[in-house]
């Protein structure tokens, strides 16, 4: 970890949002890897994924020591207060996308024990809307720019829908032939997972554009998860 | 390797001699005043900047803090790295700054390659190295884009996968009929000639794929070079239709043949205009309507400069998401209706192969239940241009 130098109260604060990036970073090639994994039926990649997750642990700590020694130390007021706050806030979101991507590599060793089924096109499909995703809420973090973080959080439904069309095809597929439900379910999960990442994308979301004005966003946030009141009725495939 | 030597050495170069920032008096920027904050580090930065922005790929330099100290306009593009800012709050890729601490830490050198999966899948690899300047320590990474390598190394797996694949499942139908043969069936004289025809068709389907790959490859191998001979279009249609009557009359499909008022002869290859005919028509024979006609036109392409001839069928129809891919090698809409009608998977594929090296272009319409329609443009004959281009 790079803690040379830091002596100003500014590199502080550098510190701790680099910091914040940093982990991200990791968060990112962790939900990649836990997708590829997937993708490319590799068990040792998903090995090596689950593994990762506790460098995304630890920089949540370091993030919290720094963040409270700050607290505690600058008294720090307006901006300043903010970007403590919100990277104690962003440090949490990640490292629940962190532990939802280790989830997604733990499966992906389940299923490649199975033989390959063409479902998880879809599920690909939706894990790189929400690399996408991630990667342009970090961005906003880093640039520090509202407009792009708002973009993201409306940007959400898409990933939702996608959940919607993956969460009904894995029902037809289960009613269809009963002994894909173990496979399936595993595969409902992974959606799950991925739809949850998307949402915490968009409460870091949230955060930088607090950091960046102040305000919080004010309107409710688009929701296109339809899945809590969604059936296939069984005789549509029988 | 050898570019990763060069640009230390330009480096170095930057770093020691004045002279350097003398022959490259146009990109040198010294004199100016530098906007990095690590200025008091020495005068090298603004000439190792100028340097930086003369190489091919990105690169840039980290000071002891981890923040960028030069950097060039690649790097800033891939990375968005700014001067003075930390390198890892703009770049997030854990692995490449595990490689910079290395070197950080004392390593002579570290490497590192990733990807960058969205929103266009990159492939990077890293190099990094520590130089000094100016009595302080700094990192330079190398950033080189290996993502054209990347991707055809894939197709070129892909393809030898997919080709294989195609060879393997005749041969495994071959070699079980034979073991049959001469295991259980060897006093069974009339399942011995069941077994033997289906062997047969299965050696023939052998050999259509390997002609296939054949004249792919000998397609490919003239690509770049234009045909210059005269063909007749129409008659060449004419001849693929009664040489395949037989065929026809057995699928009890009927060819209609139209030529429009004013359709010219092309420049082209009379075998591979045939090859295109042949492929087309055997298409709409094997996906068309059974008993349905196949409608044939010849007609002037819409700029006057082409003629086009169209093949329909009534048939099946193709979804719109496989019609971009329909020309790739081994690409099937249905792999098995595919196989089961003496399909290759390749049809298409030297379709647009010979397309391309006659500078003509393929253009499918299809809707799913009505049939499809696939019509290819051919520039018309031309008197010898490359007289003309002499005269002119």
């Amino acid at each position: 970890m790079s803690e040379h130098l830091v002596k100003s109260y500014e590199g502080e604060l550098e510190q701790i949002s680099t910091t914040v990036a940093q982990m991200g970073g990791v968060a990112e090639a962790l939900l990649q890897g836990a997708i590829d994994a997937l993708q490319r039926r590799d068990s040792a990649l998903a090995d090596r994924m689950i593994e990762s997750d506790r460098r995304i642990d630890e920089l949540e700590r370091s993030i919290e020591g720094q963040s409270v020694k700050v607290l505690a130390l600058r008294q720090p007021v307006g901006v300043d207060l903010r970007l403590t706050v919100t990277a104690l806030r962003i440090s949490n979101e990640i490292e629940r996308i962190g532990d939802l991507a280790k989830n997604i590599a733990k499966r992906a060793l389940v299923l490649n024990r199975e033989n390959p089924v063409r479902l998880t096109q879809g599920l690909v499909r939706m894990g790189r809307e929400c690399l996408t995703q991630l990667k342009a809420v970090l961005d906003a973090y880093a640039a520090r720019d509202a407009e792009a973080a708002l973009d993201v959080w409306r940007r959400d439904e898409e990933i939702d829908e996608l959940y919607n069309s993956i969460f009904r095809e894995l029902l037809t597929y289960m009613m269809e032939d009963p002994r894909t439900i173990s496979l399936a379910t595993h595969l409902l999960f992974i959606a799950k997972n991925l739809e949850r990442v998307g949402d915490h994308a968009t409460n870091i979301a949230e955060q930088v554009v607090y950091l960046t004005r102040g305000s919080y966003i004010g309107e409710d946030r688009p929701k296109g998860d339809a899945t809590a009141s969604s059936t296939v009725p069984y005789e549509q495939t029988s | 390797m050898s570019l990763w030597l060069a640009v230390t050495l330009i480096v170095a170069a930057a770093l020691g001699a004045a002279a350097f920032a003398f022959i490259h008096a146009p990109h040198s920027l010294a004199g100016a005043p530098a906007a990095a904050p690590n200025e008091a580090a020495g005068g090298g930065l603004a000439d190792i900047t100028a340097a930086l922005q003369a190489l091919p790929h990105a690169a840039l330099l980290l000071d002891e803090t981890g923040r960028v100290a030069a950097k060039n306009a690649a790097a800033a593009e891939l990375t968005g790295a700014a001067v003075g800012k930390p390198f890892a709050a703009s770049f997030r890729v854990p692995d490449l700054h595990a490689a910079i601490e290395q070197v950080r830490d004392g390593a002579d050198t570290a490497e590192a390659s990733f990807t960058l999966p969205v929103p266009v899948e990159r492939s990077i690899e890293a190099h990094v190295a520590p130089v000094e300047i100016g009595g302080r320590r700094y990192q330079l990474a190398f950033l080189h884009d290996i993502t054209a390598m990347v991707r055809v190394e894939k197709m070129r797996a892909d393809f030898v996968a997919n080709a294989s694949h195609e060879l393997r499942t005749p041969l495994t139908s071959l070699s079980g009929f034979l073991e049959t043969i001469m295991g259980p069936a060897k006093d069974d004289p009339e399942a011995t000639q069941r077994f033997l025809e289906i062997m047969q068709s299965q050696a023939a389907r052998m050999r259509r794929l390997i002609d296939d790959l054949l004249s792919l490859s000998r397609i490919e191998l003239n690509e770049h070079m234009r045909p210059a001979a005269k063909a007749d279009l129409a008659a060449i249609v004419r001849d693929v239709v009664d040489a395949g009557q037989p065929l026809l009359t057995r699928a009890n499909v009927k060819v209609l043949i139209e030529v429009a008022e004013g359709t010219r002869p092309v420049t082209g290859e009379r075998d591979e205009l045939v090859q295109i005919a042949q492929n087309l028509i055997d298409n709409a024979v094997k996906y068309g309507a059974e008993g349905g006609d196949i409608a044939v036109r010849l007609f002037p392409g819409p700029d006057g400069t082409t003629t086009a001839l169209s093949v329909a069928d009534k048939g099946l129809g193709i979804a719109r998401e496989h019609l971009p891919r329909l020309t790739e090698r081994f690409y099937r809409v249905d792999a098995t209706a595919s196989r089961e009608r003496g399909g290759t998977g390749l049809g298409l594929a030297i379709v647009k192969h010979i397309l391309n090296r006659h500078r003509g272009r393929l253009e499918i319409e299809s809707e799913p239940g009505k049939g499809s329609k696939f019509t290819i443009f051919v520039p018309v004959w031309q008197p010898v241009p490359a007289a003309s281009a002499v005269a002119g």
